[in-house]
């Protein structure tokens, strides 16, 4: 009851707005091309006809919601999953490389990590190059590193996910570094009084202090493994996964099939950092969390 | 061996100047110390006066600039290696991802003891700071007093003779406070260990320790050391006695000369 009060209210109202106000851009945006039509074909429409027209274009500048809903619905439950122009599908293509990359990703980050938190050299000399890595475009990146792996013989999978693993190791690097210098001084203190070495003092004190912190980035950076593989998808020329869609619907004018992938992306990207949340809750309550 | 117990802790004419970006502070100057066998000794003194760095520099997890401490006939960094002393912190400091039987247990895991003797130390000093049934629970289960009782029976479990105590009972109420010193003294008696205790309150020291350091600050040095008439058995109510009030006024007067009010 309070999360529906506290959540469900004020998301749906947020949605609810939005909706209206993409039909009103729908209506505007679509009506200069259909009142070109008419007059070609001489027809004259009253207002309520223009606006039932602007709504049901085959090719419109921005398809009305129902629109991407029915098409959305159309690719995702009424075709055979094994059908290219299944929405899960690509979703699935796009999913693959995601997870893989966002796999590598966080193994990548973690390592970099504790070598940031143990090498003070690496502290001074590594840190500025990984941020540096991030401020450099995607985009710009992504067909490099396609041709430079398809000129040594690897392509398909591995070169996508190596797109998301470069956006995704970032935030797990940050977030492990904080997790792993996380511990309080008293705890770093009394492991001392202990005479704990440096690897007891990992495992039993930095580890589980920093598994909130791996939780928290591991969201960001799943969402950020899923926009490294659709953007991978683009340059690739990939025949299927979401950013390939995103691509024919854009050579095409399917201007319908491009956002229905849109909304295939988002559901994707929620349902990845919900699961994630899921699991960090899950290991929050087995390391003896106190329950919210 | 002679017929004297050595010293458990010795320090000579010790120092210790911090160097801050407002300049070099002086913690610690000319500290004469010696704690032997069984006594319970009370640091006192207000903030800044060096207590808490005492305890440190003995637990060696600062080092002297000057001078020389040793702890068990060792250097104090020696002791610490042995495993020479237990160390309760003013907060119960305990891993909010371990119950308190593997928070207790955490020591006798980095000394590499066998799970059955584990197992068996762990009770023995859950029983000893009256924890019995609380094992699986974690640290937020606790009331403040139980988990520093928690942190007490962490610091016993690996039986170093020197318990090493920061304000443990600081952070926590008077009645609780009360009622853990009572088994403090309780445990003192029965265990015969060293114990130094670090505290602010004057009626807490005078209750509990054989002997009373009163510290004063800028620079931190001791400015005098009462040793107390007590007996051994202590009821909470001789803290009503003549005598228990006559030693609380003389450590009130030890802070008062040590202490300038001009500022």
């Amino acid at each position: 009851m309070d999360t529906f009060r506290d959540k469900l209210v004020p998301v749906t109202s947020i949605l609810a707005g939005v909706v209206v106000l993409w039909y009103v851009f729908a209506v505007v945006l679509n009506a200069p091309f259909q009142r070109d039509l008419d007059r070609r074909a001489g027809e004259t429409s009253t207002f309520s006809e223009l606006i039932g027209k602007t709504l049901s274009q085959p090719k419109p500048t921005l398809p009305a919601p129902h629109q991407v809903a029915v098409n959305f619905f159309e690719n995702t439950f009424l075709r055979p999953i094994t059908s290219n122009r299944s929405l899960v599908y690509n979703a699935w293509v796009t999913l693959s490389s995601t997870l893989l990359g966002f796999a590598f990703g966080t193994a990548l980050g973690i390592i970099i990590a504790v070598g940031i938190v143990h090498v003070a050299t690496l502290d001074r000399s590594l840190m500025p190059w990984i941020i540096a890595s991030q401020t450099i475009p995607i985009l710009a990146v992504a067909p490099m590193i396609i041709v430079v792996l398809g000129a040594i013989g690897i392509s398909g999978l591995i070169p996508k996910a190596m797109i998301s693993t470069y956006l995704s190791f970032f935030p797990v690097t940050v977030g492990m570094v904080k997790g792993l210098r996380s511990p309080e001084i008293m705890h770093l203190d009394l492991m001392h009084t202990y005479n704990a070495s440096r690897a007891q003092t990992f495992w039993r004190l930095r580890v589980p202090a920093s598994v909130p912190f791996l939780f928290t980035s591991m969201k960001v950076a799943v969402a950020a493994s899923l926009v490294g593989a659709i953007v991978g998808e683009l340059p690739t020329g990939a025949v299927a996964g979401i950013g390939a869609k995103l691509l024919a619907g854009a050579y095409y004018s399917q201007s319908i099939d491009i956002w229905s992938a849109l909304v295939a992306g988002s559901v994707v990207a929620a349902l990845l950092v919900m699961v994630v949340g899921i699991a960090g809750r899950l290991v929050d309550r087995a390391m003896g969390g106190r329950p919210a | 061996m002679t017929g004297n117990s050595p010293a458990v802790v010795a320090a000579s004419k010790l120092g210790l100047t911090f160097q801050t970006n407002d300049g070099p502070v002086q913690a610690l100057s000319n500290v004469d110390l010696t704690i032997g066998k069984g006594e319970f000794v009370s640091f006192i003194g207000p903030s800044g006066c060096g207590k808490t760095t005492l305890l440190r520099v003995i637990a060696d997890l600062e080092k002297p600039t000057s001078g020389t401490i040793s702890v068990n006939g060792m250097t104090a960094e020696q002791a610490r290696e042995k495993r020479a002393y237990g160390y309760v912190f003013q907060a119960a400091a305990l891993f909010p991802w371990r119950t308190i039987e593997r928070n207790v247990g955490l020591p006798l895991e980095i000394m590499g003891l066998s799970r059955a003797e584990q197992g068996e130390r762990i009770k023995r000093t859950l029983d000893l700071v009256n924890l019995s049934g609380f094992e699986k629970k974690y640290p937020w289960q606790l009331s403040g007093g139980m988990q520093q009782r928690a942190s007490i029976a962490r610091a016993l479990a690996f039986d170093a003779d020197l318990l090493l105590m920061d304000e443990p009972f600081g952070a926590l109420d008077e009645i609780v406070r009360d009622h853990l010193n009572e088994q403090l003294l309780e445990l003192w008696g029965r265990t015969n260990k060293t114990i130094c205790f670090v505290t602010h309150s004057i009626p807490e020291a005078v209750y509990l320790s054989t002997r009373i350091v009163v510290m004063s600050p800028r620079p931190g040095r001791v400015s005098d050391i009462i040793e107390s008439t007590l007996p051994r058995e202590r009821p909470l109510d001789i803290r009503e006695t003549p005598e228990f009030l006559a030693i609380a006024a003389r450590v009130r007067d030890g802070l008062r000369a040590g202490h300038s009010y001009d500022d």
